[in-house]
């Protein structure tokens, strides 16, 4: 039986890539650069806000603006403007911690009409669960290296 | 072997319906779709819901149009892009008539088409409806990311239809004419890229076309249309330097 890299055919692959649209790079960076950096821009009004306002400090305040700009990337997918936002900025929108919590929203929505437990509970993690697992086992195993070298110097 | 089935009996297309969405409607061949919609769910709670409902309609009309009865309909062959091709089994569930459901992603209408006018030319049937539906938020979800996902869409991507089409063959009648019917083969050159389907179906579009022409004798200009499936833009261009 044929299989799968058998059927590659480079010459074609290599043509196709050559005379695919390019995405704009230089626009693509710029739209980037302005709209994650205006994300994280307002993270750190609110970290500001937080600590002269309530007094907090530490991991407690860092806690306080992670939940809120969770919350805020949730809400805005759930308006339908996260995507556009998403479209028009791709990486900007995708890396801070409100692209986290819009790829748990967006399937959460999109599965809701199968169910409340089949569709939204157990595809809500389609896009972000590879992130959790991945996150969790690296950080386990960052924390077990720490934790050797911590020990043995 | 041909793979060029050749009708002796021809069967006649005597009826055909077509519906849409707002997108399409606008779009290069909106003019010619009979029933364009507002709204992409057609007043259903989901999707899948509105895809099934248009082919319910397409169907229905497709059948008024030829100007024959459910009764005369030996069966219906359809076929969409969803899990279990549900839109075309849950549409057809509201017809007394056999139901045969194909898959060929993009090529489903045409495989309906060439099974339809084989049974009509064997003197099997009298009447069959053929038919497919797809939704671009419903493929979306099947194919690709949930819409609310703030992505960007390469720019070679394509926008799958949000519509369905259905047309009635008949054994006689008046109408367009099914003369033949080339079957293509599986094309694989290993794109893997999901939003790359233009460059992924080309091979095989092109594979079918030489084939038809081969085995059939006639020149490209014997035709006064050539037309694919949903090549796209970029796919149209690899199609035609193929070619």
């Amino acid at each position: 039986m044929k299989t799968a890299d058998k059927c590659l055919n480079n010459n074609y692959l290599r043509y196709v890539h050559l005379i695919s649209p390019r995405t704009k790079e230089l626009r693509s960076l710029f739209r980037a650069f302005w709209v994650g950096g205006f994300i994280c821009s307002i993270g750190q009004a609110l970290r500001f806000a937080f600590e002269s306002g309530l007094g907090l400090q530490g991991d407690e305040l860092s806690a306080y603006v992670s939940m809120v700009m969770i919350f805020l990337g949730a809400l805005f997918t759930g308006l339908g403007i996260y995507d556009r936002i998403g479209k028009y900025a791709g990486g900007g929108s995708i890396v801070p911690i409100t692209g986290f919590a819009n790829s748990v929203v967006s399937p959460a929505m999109e599965f809701k009409t199968e169910g409340y437990i089949y569709g939204l509970a157990a595809k809500m993690f389609v896009i972000a669960g590879p992130i959790i697992v991945f996150g969790v086992a690296s950080s386990v195993l960052v924390g077990l290296i720490y934790f050797g070298i911590y020990n043995i110097f | 072997m041909l793979r060029t089935i050749f009708f002796k009996n021809k069967p006649v297309i005597v009826g055909t319906s077509s519906i849409s969405g707002p997108k399409e409607a606008k779009g290069s061949i909106g003019s010619y779709i009979k029933m364009k919609l507002d709204d992409d769910m057609f007043g259903e709670d989901t999707f899948e819901q509105a895809e099934t409902k248009m082919l319910f309609y397409a169907i229905k009309d497709a059948i008024k149009e030829s100007g024959r009865d459910e009764e005369q309909i030996n069966a219906i062959i359809a076929g969409d892009l969803l899990n279990q091709i549900i839109a075309s089994t849950f549409s057809v569930r509201n017809f007394q008539t056999g139901y045969l459901g194909v898959y060929s992603a993009c090529a489903t209408f045409t495989e309906s088409l060439t099974i339809g006018a084989t049974m009509l030319d064997g003197g099997y049937m009298e009447n069959v409806v053929c038919a497919t539906s797809s939704h671009f938020s419903s493929a979306e979800r099947q194919y690709r990311y949930p819409l609310e996902l703030g992505c960007t869409r390469p720019p070679l991507s394509q926008w799958t239809v949000t519509g369905a089409g259905a047309c009635v063959l008949s054994k006689n009648g008046k109408g367009p004419k099914v003369v033949c019917a080339t079957i293509g083969k599986i094309v694989d050159f290993g794109v893997a890229d999901a939003n790359n389907m233009g460059a992924a179906m080309a091979p095989a579009a092109a594979d079918t076309l030489l084939t038809h022409l081969k085995e059939t004798g006639c020149e490209p200009n014997y035709y006064d249309l050539i037309v694919t499936g949903d090549l796209g833009t970029f796919g149209s261009r690899i199609f035609k330097d193929l070619i």
